[in-house]
């Protein structure tokens, strides 16, 4: 399953970044993003994102396919807010200028093409900052990272471990999914619905209750160790915070409150150019 | 026993987590309403909460969902991230009841396992997704309340098939705590 993001070890400032200190990027990012409809600072979110983009010196193999398949996602949602809401522009922006003449409910108005445009971007903002996130960060490191700003060791942990095993349990759906097809169950969509369904149980049930005899073999193996017996552990990835992760900190979190008061002075968070 | 969180549960949420996000892309797809389509790891979810108790449930549901979409469509749609984890929560909170590891998941666990799923997709579904959508993103009010209705019948359906089937599979195999009875 190639169409998974990863991360890739390269040497940039980048990637040289805490864990922790891109979280918090990430996720202030997502937050600005989420709650601006401002269409400036939107603008310049996006522009910076694809800024950081490149600096991250990521190549297209290693997003392309899903980044095609967000598109497809996006052509769908902003189509289907159209087919069930031809007039949200209108709603939001209190006025409604129609672009070619008017055809009833379907007219399509200046508004509602800048809201979906705004929906546009609003995704387009945030991807970049994903890909980012997960192509330039060690799981390891990150997890390690995770405990270091106070989050307790087990969440941390379970992560790693998430992280640690999604290509094994991957590789085992794929396996058990061979056997089956070769027993003769029929996987792909000229099946019909209930078909599908009992060829899918057909490997998930081999899939899950392997994966709860793992959880039983992990579990033993950490409890012989000595996991957890102690409130602290040490990290073999851990990574103490530098100079240029305190600057990314400071200004991500500037960044963000000003995003956020220009989207909110006016006692709206959208633009409103009408 | 639910309410520690000891070492089975952080591996029962490490590798809960990744075959969550592993079965992100098995889909049995449902309809012409974007994003929503029979979700297997939606009866994974209520499988693993039922078994492992509502912080395993959340966290699974949480981090599951969010890095399942960060890894496989780039982006985090926060507004369905956080209903799997209410969902996890809601049905975790009865795991006792259920009994499946004792081998106990008879016709009236199943009964309360399914009024709990339903309920609990009726609320993180129908209720929670819809409304965080709108504060969120701003998107039309119908739009999302049919996209959520969709995703509520698509996950009831899914779940009270595999669901109950898992955990009376399981339940069958992992009969082994009942069977042995303390000495006086």
């Amino acid at each position: 399953m190639s169409r998974v993001l990863s991360y890739e070890e390269k040497d940039t400032w980048i990637h040289r970044l805490s864990g922790v200190t891109k979280l918090v990027f990430f996720l202030l990012w997502s937050i600005t993003s989420m709650l601006s409809y401002d269409t400036r600072v939107l603008v310049v979110m996006l522009i910076c994102s694809l800024l950081i983009f490149r600096m991250s010196r990521t190549e297209w193999r290693q997003v392309g396919t899903v980044f095609k398949f967000i598109m497809l996602f996006l052509v769908i949602n902003l189509l289907a807010i159209y087919v069930f809401s031809p007039d949200q522009g209108a709603k939001i922006y209190g006025s409604s200028t129609p672009l070619f003449g008017d055809t009833g409910r379907y007219a399509l108005t200046k508004e509602q093409l800048f809201y979906e445009c705004n929906v546009m971007i609003k995704y387009l903002t945030v991807i970049p900052a994903v890909f980012m996130f997960i192509v330039t960060t060690n799981p390891s490191e990150f997890a390690a990272s995770l405990n270091k700003v106070g989050i307790h060791y087990n969440i941390g942990y379970s992560l790693a471990i998430a992280l640690r095993y999604i290509p094994d349990v991957q590789d085992e759906y794929k396996k058990i999914k061979h056997a089956q097809e070769a027993r003769g169950i029929e996987m792909s969509s000229k099946a019909s619905l209930k078909d599908r369904i009992k060829s899918t149980s057909a490997i998930l049930f081999p899939l899950i209750f392997s994966s709860m005899d793992r959880i039983d073999i992990i579990s033993n193996a950490m409890e012989l160790r000595g996991y957890g017996k102690h409130k602290e552990r040490t990290w073999y990835s851990e990574r103490a915070l530098q100079r240029n992760d305190y600057i990314v900190l400071i200004v991500t979190i500037l960044f963000s409150v000003v995003a956020l008061v220009i989207t909110f002075h006016d006692g709206s968070r959208f633009y409103n150019p009408f | 026993m639910n309410k520690k969180f000891g070492i089975k549960e952080v591996v029962a949420t490490g590798i809960g987590t990744a075959l969550f996000v592993a079965l992100t892309e098995v889909q049995i797809p449902l309809g012409f309403i974007p994003n929503t389509a029979l979700q297997p790891r939606a009866a994974l979810l209520a499988f693993l909460a039922a078994i492992f108790g509502p912080v395993v449930g959340g966290l699974v549901g949480l981090l599951g969902h969010a890095l399942g979409d960060a890894l496989f469509y780039g982006s985090v749609w926060w507004s369905w991230v956080f209903p799997d984890a209410v969902f996890g929560i809601l049905v975790g909170l009865f795991a006792a009841k259920y009994a499946i590891k004792d081998g106990g998941f008879d016709k009236k666990a199943i009964l309360l396992f399914n009024a709990v799923q339903v309920i609990g997709n009726a609320i993180a579904w129908i209720v929670v997704a819809p409304v965080l959508d709108i504060i969120i993103y701003a998107e039309p009010a119908n739009k999302v309340f049919a996209q959520g209705f969709w995703a509520f019948l698509g996950n009831i359906i899914i779940i009270a098939i595999l669901g109950t089937l898992l955990g009376a599979g399981y339940s069958k195999i992992g009969a082994k705590s009942s069977s042995l009875s303390k000495e006086d």
